[in-house]
């Protein structure tokens, strides 16, 4: 919050921009969550004396030019933008509106799904040659604290935990318990090369085919 | 700061012993608004801040007592609202305790009063510190 409000220190006119599909449902950057922090900026503001207007928006994607088209006149409004969206969003609209400068409020951390509700956990680090398939649906580069491609190592706790954080179920358990009620527990015995880190390159891009 | 004190009270219990001070004359702030809602889980924080944005100088959210809410949980969710609310606004340095909730049931007019009594007082004092 210090950080968005030092921020936003320069300017009397913003835009908060929500998003509408990810951030909103891992409650950091919806509608509700626009208006809350927007209502936080004017309340922070009015007391140091320094009055702020906030125009509030949320588009159902902000990574969508379509979507983040809807908020042209917005924008040409204020003096700057105050995004809630994840990386892609933010960097959309800076796309689209070059002249005004848009600031991130959330720091996208990991791609993810929500465990229970209000738990939310790193499932895919989007790597480009997934093995899934060969490990029960469990991926062991992102959900193993090791990262390890072949394992389990050597510390995995009674009970199935992780030794680095016991409060995390050791990949490689979950995995060999998912193939034993495959009866796929002879991919346990194969050895896995080291992955090819090059199947994507970086900064990623798809193309697809023409019809 | 318009000094008001928004009360959102819930209409199984707080509204009606709100309801059952006036009857029996009993003296509570002037400054003090009530606002009946169905159920104080129906108040979000967003209504908590823009009633501080307002001006108003605290809210309270007055609900059922633990185990007597009409929609179940709703005194539960108020609750953890109410923190959330907290920890909001110690991010940007305003007091938390403009933001509180209570529990009390709809034949307690005294703890009411002396709840919307206590609040005025704290404000007050807290606005004479400054």
């Amino acid at each position: 919050m210090e950080e968005i409000k030092q921020a936003m220190a320069l300017y009397k006119k913003i835009l908060v921009a929500g998003c509408g599909t990810c951030v909103t449902v891992c409650w950091a950057g919806g509608e509700k969550e626009v208006g809350i922090l927007a209502s936080q900026l004017r309340l922070a503001r009015s007391a140091a004396g320094n009055d702020i207007v906030t125009l509030e928006a949320t588009v159902e994607r902000q990574c969508e030019n379509e979507m983040v088209a809807e908020l042209k006149d917005k924008v040409a409004e204020v003096e700057a933008v105050l995004s809630l969206a994840c990386g892609s969003g933010v960097q959309t609209m800076a796309t689209m509106f070059e002249d005004k400068p848009i600031f991130p409020a959330v720091n996208t951390t990991f791609i993810g799904m929500p465990e229970k509700e209000g738990l939310w956990v790193e499932m895919c680090g989007a790597c480009g040659d997934c093995y899934l398939d060969r490990t029960g649906g469990i991926c062991p580069m992102v959900r193993c604290s090791k990262g390890l491609l072949n394992g389990p190592c050597g510390g995995t706790r009674k009970g199935g935990k992780c030794e680095i954080d016991p409060d995390k179920d050791c990949a490689w358990v979950l995995i060999y318990r998912r193939l034993e009620r495959q009866g796929r527990l002879d991919l346990m015995r194969e050895y896995y090369a080291p992955k090819n880190f090059r199947a994507v390159k970086r900064p990623g891009k798809i193309q697809a085919a023409k019809a | 700061m318009n000094g008001r004190i928004i009360a959102f009270c819930c209409e199984h219990s707080a509204y009606p012993a709100a309801d059952l001070a006036g009857r029996l004359r009993l003296h509570y702030p002037e400054s003090l608004r009530v606002i009946r809602v169905p159920c104080a889980g129906r108040v979000d924080v967003i209504h908590i801040l823009k009633a501080l944005e307002k001006g108003a100088s605290a809210v309270l959210v007055l609900g059922c007592e633990d185990g007597a809410c009409h929609h179940i949980t709703g005194n539960i969710r108020a609750k953890e609202r109410v923190k959330q609310c907290n920890v909001l606004l110690k991010e940007i340095g305003v007091d938390g305790r403009r933001a509180v909730m209570f529990s009390l049931s709809p034949n307690a007019p005294h703890k009411f009063v002396r709840v919307a009594n206590d609040i005025a007082k704290t404000m007050k004092e807290s606005r004479e510190a400054r």
